[in-house]
């Protein structure tokens, strides 16, 4: 197989995200009261993408197929420009993800800190490929933009958690304090 | 009244050190282009709005930043310099940078159509392409049948998601991804083939690099031909492929194409729509797409006498045979290899005089009355002028009549009988002037795909609010303000009761129902019984939903109204129209700009053939056969004897034949088997005719049932004027030569009228023009000169420098006494109500991709391919309830006969109704419908009648 650039792997056409099944957003008082109260907060319907993208990444998972769709529906957006959108941004995930969803900046300041041997480093400890679930479900790595901390590169951010001046030999740390007491993956 | 206008503000700036003035609002580019100051751009096509994302149109405006000249405003006492060595650097860079990675067999020659915009400044820039490193592949898209993707070529100018956003308003294209991996993707970056993508090829049109091109030109067999011509540049499209300037012949639209031609091996290439009032350039798959049936190896080339042995006559293939599918093969063509044997060629002087002799024959035996003809709206106005002279002139009769009967015959007589002229009061491109556009009984993306983008077009811009009035859910209803999902052949109940709501809350024009109207009083006291709670329970909304899309309607500055079969095709096909044209005028929305009623039609020709005279109660214009005055003009010039008496139409006239009235037929163009109500009707009525002649381009249906058969030519192989549904009358232009020894139609006519004995000789379809526009005062001035690449709107007072009249009635009604008449009509239920054993309500019509019976689209690759199997669509609660999923096979059965094809779950219907398009003979719609008739127009009732669903045996 050619080896790909792994920044082009998650948006390699047609590797469309495996169907699993996905909750409706809108269909229970707790989707639509979100819905309800982002729309009012913006002038523009439009305005809720952002945060009904992330309502959607919090309930599911992940930002799946029917969820952009049903997000294009609901602020009257075509499809094509929710995905648009969605996939600007590498903090929404458009396939499913491990239970540790690994970014790795590559931008510029992580990147002359070595960013881009830190992310080979997460894959190979991980056994994984960019993008890719490992196999146990735990983990999955993918190449972040700036994280908006590059006083401390290079930048990991694992779920909700920054990791900072993470280099390629302190990778098995950084995996090992993900689940204390667990064996390394 | 007009104040007396002020001149546009402008403002002054240098470009270049020349001082320009220019009006305010323009770009800095626009600017300069004006005083021809060429700016080189990338992403900007002037038929789009700008975006202003690949730099290469930068230029110096004395700040710190260059500004992109193709989005920025040009400013008062602004000095632009477009060309410096160092902007000269940055342009230069960024096409390096660009042409890095473009493939290199992108954009050549052989595959572009248009302008491959990368390279040519690639040229005039002497770019180096290996100064930068190549990315690596970004994939070949070839799922979809008409447009290739090559994604390594795009260089995210964004032109085809405002094509097909801004243009088209399709709203498929977006971008997906991010940094270098960012593509263009389509939908949920699904492949271009599985998204909602509806072929119309505007943003290859869009496309300036190698990204998206004709995928026809890529396979193989085009290819191979290029090269075996010797031809490999498109680019040289002038001097190697002939471009013809013609028009689009399928839908009524009347899109204006130039066709690009390979006279060597007499084929078309591709196709492209020019610039036009009518399409703005943009085209439809059907028009872009589908031109390439003319070239299809089953085209007639010899005349064909059926043998002896074929008698007593009847239907030849299995196909046609039966209507229980017992014997059908798969597919969607009539079998040659079963039909043909009983067919010998002839020559043209056998065929043409065995035609002549034995319709003679009939005539003198059995009178005028048992003769008959079905022209066709396919046809030219030439043609149909023709046809029409020859029945009437030469056989002696009135009965006469084309597939306009099938489509708007309840319109045309509604609208004769209220406001004096069937034709439409207003063009559709003025939809972006009315308030409120209102679209029933039209699945118009579908049927009038470029009139439905100035639709959504206005919609979009937010000046023009929708309300959709349908039993579908169609895709128009997704771009409506209000959305009325009535039950079907509920129209009158509902439009009675909007009228109830603009009386109650006085949303009228008092002025305009004063002077201008009669019998406001009788319609009043009638639509008193209609409150929106009656109406809602007949049609199935909610009152308040009428209420809402009735105020709406009637605060509105103006309103323009659109409709089509799902309004005519009833039983109360009339009374629907009539309601529609009590709607328009109680609120005064006829004859300004921005109102108006337009019936879209159908066919190509559907407006010129009935203005031609094919219709049985009239001459051409519109003159009533029974007016002795008028008769006498047309004896004169056609010096023959003319039958005062109004003749039959389609469907009396095969039920003439049934009975055994109507012995000798004469068919150009039609194919009735597929396009009448009630196949199996149709059968036995084709099978008694004594002597038929049938006239057409394939073997088709019809022809099965013909005695001689005359090879025709298609609409590329001929010249003619075509009226399209706005009135524009527009020439047609010769691409190609007719295949074998097929004829021009309306040379057969002449040629089958002289051998008739009512001899008839024109040496050009223009002396056949200047005779019909000689005889009907609307088309009076037109000649084929003056109509020039664009045609012209009939009435056209002056043809020399005008355009024809756009906005009719504007001061009185061409009726009697000038005014518009209210016709109140109670609402009454369609003719064949389900019922527990036929539970559904069948609803027909049309796909995007598919032609009426599917003579032509069905032998055009693309259009075959991208629908090339009937399916009925329907609920997903009503397959629940049948058990039965997506995708099954099933039985569709009513009182008449039963067909078997594919179930399709879909959102667009409601439970209870049923849909299936009529192009499919393999599964013919038409076996199932009723041939119950509106009682006004004689129009079938189409869109009503009832069924049962089961899964098929197997
Ligand atoms: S072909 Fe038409 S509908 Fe399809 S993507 Fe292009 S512009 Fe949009
Ligand atoms: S496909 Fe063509 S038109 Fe669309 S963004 Fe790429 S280069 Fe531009
Ligand atoms: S560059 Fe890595 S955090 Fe900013
Ligand atoms: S042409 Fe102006 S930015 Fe592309």
């Amino acid at each position: 197989m050619k080896k790909v650039h792994p920044a082009v792997v998650g948006a390699q056409p047609f590797q469309l995200a495996e169907h699993r099944p996905v909750e409706r957003l809108f269909e229970d008082a707790e989707g639509r009261d979100r819905l309800e109260k982002s729309l009012s907060r913006y002038p523009e319907k439009k305005g809720a993408l952002l945060p009904m993208l992330a309502y959607a990444q919090e309930r599911n998972g992940w930002l799946s197929p029917e969820a952009m769709e049903e997000i294009a529906e609901a602020l009257d957006l075509t499809p094509a420009y929710v995905r648009s959108v969605a996939t600007f941004y590498t903090m929404y995930a458009k396939r499913p993800v491990g239970r540790y969803w690994i970014q790795v900046c590559t931008c510029i300041s992580c990147h002359v800190n070595r960013g881009e041997e830190v992310f080979e480093s997460f894959l190979e400890h991980t056994g994984t490929r960019a993008g890719e679930v490992s196999e146990d479900g735990r983990y999955t790595v993918i190449e972040a933009e700036c994280l908006g901390a590059c006083g401390f590169a290079t930048v990991v951010q694992v779920n909700d958690r920054y990791f900072e001046n993470v280099t390629p030999e302190t990778v098995p740390e950084v995996l090992a304090q993900l689940e204390p007491g667990e064996p390394e993956a | 009244m007009r104040k007396v206008s002020t001149p546009p503000e402008t403002v002054r700036l240098t470009i270049d050190g020349q001082e320009i003035e220019a009006p305010v609002g323009s770009t800095i580019w626009e600017a300069a282009k004006a005083v021809g100051i060429e700016i080189p751009v990338l992403c900007h096509d002037e038929r789009l709005p700008p975006a202003g994302v690949c730099r290469v149109c930068l230029v110096d405006v004395g700040e710190k930043r260059l500004a992109a000249s193709c989005v920025r405003e040009a400013a008062d006492g602004m000095s632009v310099t477009t060309s410096t060595p160092k902007i000269e650097g940055l342009r230069r860079g960024l096409v390096e940078l660009l042409l890095a990675d473009y493939p290199d067999d992108a954009g050549n020659d052989d595959t572009k159509t248009e302008r491959d915009e990368l390279r040519e400044l690639a040229a005039a820039y002497d770019s180096d392409p290996g100064r930068f490193p190549a990315g690596n592949g970004r994939p070949i898209d070839g799922s979809s049948k008409v447009i290739r993707v090559d994604h390594q070529a795009c260089i995210l100018c964004d032109r085809c998601i405002r094509a097909c956003d801004d243009v088209q308003v399709n709203n498929v294209i977006g971008r997906t991804g991010k940094g270098y991996a960012t593509r263009i993707g389509f939908d949920l970056d699904d492949p271009m083939g599985a998204s909602t993508c509806v072929s119309c090829g505007e943003c290859e049109k869009a496309c300036p690099t190698g990204a998206l091109t004709i995928a026809s030109l890529w396979n193989g067999a085009a290819a191979e031909a290029r090269t075996a011509t010797g031809r490999v540049s498109v680019a040289a499209a002038t001097t190697d492929l002939k471009p013809v300037d013609s028009v689009c012949p399928y839908c009524g639209v009347g899109c204006a194409i130039t066709y690009y031609v390979d006279e060597a091996e007499n084929r078309v290439v591709y196709a492209d729509g020019r610039p036009s009032p009518v399409n703005h350039e943009r085209l439809c798959v059907k028009g872009r797409y589908g031109f390439d049936y003319a070239a299809h190896p089953q085209r007639l080339t010899k005349p064909l006498i059926r043998r002896e042995s074929a008698y007593p006559k009847g239907p030849l293939s299995a196909e046609t045979t039966s209507s229980n599918g017992r014997r059908r093969k798969p597919g969607g063509l009539v079998d040659y290899d079963e039909v043909l044997p009983h067919f010998r060629e002839a020559t043209w002087e056998e065929a043409l005089e065995l035609a002549g002799r034995r319709l003679r024959e009939i005539r003198d035996e059995h009178g005028p009355g048992a003769m008959a003809g079905f022209g066709s709206a396919k046809c030219s106005n030439e043609e149909a002028y023709l046809f029409q002279k020859l029945i009437r002139a030469g056989f002696g009769t009135n009965n006469v009549d084309h597939c306009t009967r099938l489509c708007h015959a309840s319109s045309v007589a509604a609208l004769l009988e209220t406001i004096g002229s069937g034709a439409v009061t207003n063009v559709f491109a003025d939809v972006e002037n009315a308030d409120v556009a209102l679209i029933t009984g039209s699945n118009t993306t579908a049927n009038h795909p470029v009139a439905a983008t100035f639709m959504k077009q206005a919609a979009k811009s937010g000046r023009t609010k929708i309300i959709v009035v349908e039993p579908r859910h169609i895709e128009m209803a997704d771009h409506a303000e209000v959305f009325l999902q009535i039950r079907p052949g509920t129209d009158v109940a509902c439009y009675n009761a909007w009228m109830h709501v603009l009386i109650e809350e006085d949303l009228l024009d008092h002025t305009f129902i004063d002077t201008r109207t009669e019998g406001f009083e009788a319609l009043k006291e009638l639509v008193a019984h209609y409150p929106p709670e009656v109406a809602a329970e007949i049609c199935g909304v909610e009152a308040d939903e009428i209420r809402r899309a009735a105020r709406l309607f009637g605060s509105a500055g103006t309103a323009i109204v659109f409709w089509g079969m799902g309004i005519s095709q009833h039983t109360t096909g009339t009374d629907n129209s009539r309601c529609l044209i009590s709607l328009m005028l109680m609120t005064g929305n006829v004859g300004k700009p921005g109102t108006g009623l337009h019936p879209l039609r159908g066919q190509n020709n559907v407006q010129g053939a009935s203005d031609a005279g094919l219709i049985p109660i009239v001459y051409p214009d519109y003159q009533a056969v029974g007016d002795a005055e008028v008769r006498a003009k047309f004896e004169a010039a056609w010096n023959a004897e003319l039958d005062p008496e109004p003749g039959l139409t389609v469907v009396e006239i095969m039920g003439g034949a049934l009975r055994g009235e109507i012995k000798g037929m004469y068919m150009m163009g039609e194919n009735p088997f597929l396009s009448d109500p009630n196949t199996n009707k149709v059968r036995k009525g084709l099978a008694n005719l004594e002597f038929l002649v049938v006239q057409d381009i394939f073997l088709t249906e019809t022809a099965e049932f013909a005695d001689v058969i005359l090879p025709a030519t298609s609409f590329y192989e001929k010249e003619g004027t075509y009226t399209n549904t706005d009135r524009r009358v527009q020439v047609g232009r010769k691409a190609l030569d007719p295949p074998g020894e097929a004829r021009e139609d309306w040379r057969i006519t002449c040629d089958l009228a002289t051998a008739f004995g009512y001899p008839m000789a024109y040496d050009s379809p223009a002396e056949v023009f200047a005779e019909f526009t000689a005889l009907a005062p609307s088309y009076g001035g037109l000649t084929y000169e003056n109509l020039g690449l664009t045609g012209k709107l009939w009435p056209c007072p002056d043809p020399e420098t005008g355009d024809g009249i756009q906005v009719l009635m504007g001061d009185t009604f061409p009726t009697p006494n000038g005014l518009g008449k209210f016709v109140p009509c109670e609402f009454e239920p369609a003719k064949e109500l389900p019922d527990e054993e036929y539970p559904f309500v069948l609803n027909t019509g049309r796909l995007l991709e598919h032609w009426h019976t599917g003579t032509m689209t069905r032998r055009s690759r693309a259009l075959h391919e991208i629908a090339p199997v009937p399916e009925v669509e329907m609920h997903a609660s009503d397959l629940a309830m049948l058990e039965l999923s997506d995708g099954d096979r099933v039985t569709v059965t009513s009182r008449r006969g039963e067909i078997t094809l594919t179930a399709r779950e879909s959102v667009r219907m409601t439970a209870g109704s049923v849909f299936i398009p009529f192009h499919f003979r393999e599964a013919a719609a038409n076996v199932l419908t009723i041939d119950e008739l509106d009682p006004h127009g004689k129009i079938p009732e189409f869109k009503f009648c009832a069924v049962k669903v089961a899964p098929a045996e197997v």
